[in-house]
């Protein structure tokens, strides 16, 4: 069970604002993480606990393909990021590198800034401990399921491989 | 020279072929062998730590895979020449097309220029604007660099088949109207989720009458509205700049049948004037008339949405005979070095130059803020580059408009945004 509070964003918030572009000559995820959301929310990195959770609206993680992004927010401490809806390769991204993602417009709406969640990922099952209200997350592909439950997409294949060989 | 006409969708059509599979739907999940794998100085490297993690010595075929430092190159600083060392030794281990400072490019101009990805291809790179090659009616999406490395170990990658969103453009182009517009025009009509997870297609004789060029940077902004790929027909003019270049079989489809398509979205374009997005999305776009009174302090021509030989010729005919407005700084950046060298042949790095502008080598640079050209708290820029997020090209303070190459041009001389009927 996932248990934060909440950081809530708009819609759109693209990867730039995630990560800055300047920041990109590394590829540690500890430096990353020290830029995470700098340019719409200076005081992030700062307030944010292990734990927390992003909510955000439409579209979240637009922009470029830099892993950086899921990679900096995970980084952070962040447990998962709830959102209305994921841009594709960001979307993607966070699953292969195993940070969880949830898709509900309803939670998005309904989640302020500083309540506190609880998350039940295998169920897809959001708790407004602010409110009392629960929101079902869209459930994921089936497809999906393996490379989640491997913890990412490189372990999923590694395994595959192994398999593979014998 | 007719292509094949499927009664699936481009996309489908050219998905299948990657899978083994007789046919594909939107929605499945498939296995697809890419053509091309592409990575960079920003992704590669985190690429090539996770190819080393699962236990895996050799890439599966290199002649597949390609490595283009182009982001922070000729290198910043210490931290991004440490990074393209990473490149430089695993593409001389491996043996992978590679191109070094002084032969490369910004990515998604020099692969098609280098003819190492052709129509019908599918191809994919941890860049999100490796959809520009689209334009040549090949499959083409920008994934993570985790995505790159397994499919660099494997020669496989998953994908989910899209829907298509077709986009027809009726009419004639207005003067100083081009592929730059039609795309802007789109993303502002749909939004910059309009397309999310959607094959777009770009058809109608205003595409039809657009050079390859223009057509690569239609195709390069399809992630600007979330889609997947921007696919465009495989006509005369794309198989007249692929032939000469391709040094292995592709195919030249058309695009498949109207009735498979999931939306049709049809656009009068014969009245359209130059698009300038405005602040901090490429979807707050209008006609660059409504933006004269925006002064600027910087102009960009360049970058893999707007950095070919034709873009130069466009802002260098703008540009010629005028002087760069006085504290404005305008920065020229060619896409490859075989466009600069065109660009030498042809005098326009000489009219920019004694216009008062800065000429570059290629790169990425000032578009995302890396080097070449960023921006102070409080100034503006109007650039021919994709994005005018927040912080994009330097400070959050900062602001980018994007335009065409030459409203941009116009702009360097006027000082504000200006169209180039003006000058």
């Amino acid at each position: 069970m996932i248990s934060g509070k909440v950081f809530k964003y708009g819609a759109n918030v693209d990867t730039d604002a995630i990560i800055p572009a300047r920041y990109l000559n590394v590829s540690d995820p500890t430096e990353l993480a020290k830029h995470c959301m700098e340019d719409i929310d200076a005081d992030f990195v700062k307030k944010v606990d292990k734990g927390d959770i992003i909510v955000a609206s439409t579209n979240f993680g637009c922009g470029s393909s830099r892993e950086h992004a899921p990679i900096a927010i995970k980084a952070a401490g962040v447990s998962a990021v709830v959102a209305a809806s994921f841009a594709r390769i960001f979307f993607r991204n966070a699953i292969n590198i195993g940070l969880p993602l949830l898709e509900s417009a309803e939670a998005a709406a309904a989640a302020s800034a500083g309540d506190t969640l609880e998350i039940d990922l295998e169920a897809g099952i959001i708790r407004s401990v602010t409110s009392g209200e629960t929101f079902r997350a869209n459930p994921y592909p089936s497809f999906m399921a393996g490379i989640i439950a491997s913890g990412g997409l490189i372990e999923y294949t590694r395994r595959n491989l192994a398999g593979g060989a014998q | 020279m007719q292509g094949r006409i499927n009664k699936v969708t481009l996309a489908e059509t050219i998905l299948a072929a990657h899978c083994g599979r007789k046919s594909v739907s939107p929605g499945d999940f498939i296995s697809v062998r890419p053509d091309m794998i592409l990575s960079n100085d920003i992704t590669a490297p985190i690429a090539i730590r996770e190819f080393y993690k699962m236990g895996v010595k050799k890439v599966f075929d290199p002649h597949k895979i390609v490595m283009v430092p182009d982001h922070f190159v000729p290198n910043k600083d210490i931290a991004s020449a440490e990074q393209s060392k990473l490149l430089r030794e695993f593409a001389a281990e491996h043996g992978i097309n590679y191109f070094e400072c002084g032969q490369m490019g910004i990515e998604h101009v020099l692969l098609p220029e280098q003819g190492l990805v052709l129509p019908g291809d599918v191809v994919i790179g941890a860049d999100s604007h490796t959809c520009t090659y689209g334009a040549l009616g090949a499959f083409a999406t920008g994934m993570g660099s985790t995505d790159i490395a397994v499919a660099m170990a494997t020669g496989e990658i998953w994908m989910k088949v899209p829907k298509t969103i077709r986009f027809v453009y009726h009419g004639r182009l207005q003067e100083w109207v081009g592929g730059k517009d039609l795309i802007l025009y789109t993303i502002g009509q749909i939004g910059v989720d309009g397309a999310l997870y959607n094959a777009m297609e770009f058809t109608g004789e205003a595409v039809d009458s657009l050079s390859m060029d223009g057509r690569f940077t239609m195709s390069n902004m399809a992630i600007e509205a979330g889609g997947k790929v921007g696919l465009c027909r495989a006509d005369d003019k794309t198989v007249a700049y692929a032939k000469p270049r391709a040094r292995r079989a592709y195919q030249a489809y058309e695009l498949g049948h109207v009735d498979e398509c999931a939306h049709v979205i049809e656009y009068d374009v014969s009245g359209l004037e130059p698009q300038v997005a405005a602040p901090h999305l490429p979807s707050n776009t209008k006609g660059v008339s409504q933006f004269r009174d925006v002064k600027i302090h910087q102009a960009v021509i360049g970058s893999c949405t707007n950095g070919r030989i034709e873009d130069l010729r466009l802002a260098a005919t703008v540009i010629k005979g005028h002087k760069v407005a006085p504290f404005v700084r305008c920065i020229v950046i060619p896409g490859s070095q075989q466009v600069y060298l065109d660009a030498i042949k042809e005098g326009l790095v000489e009219t920019f130059i004694k216009a008062g502008c800065a000429f570059s080598t290629p790169t990425c640079g000032p578009c995302l803020g890396g080097h070449m050209g960023i921006l102070a708290a409080g100034e503006r820029a109007v650039s021919t580059t994709n994005r005018n997020f927040v912080g994009r090209m330097g400070s959050p303070k900062s602001e980018v408009y994007l335009a065409n190459p030459a409203v941009t041009a116009a702009s360097a001389v006027l000082g504000r945004i200006a169209s180039p009927a003006e000058l």
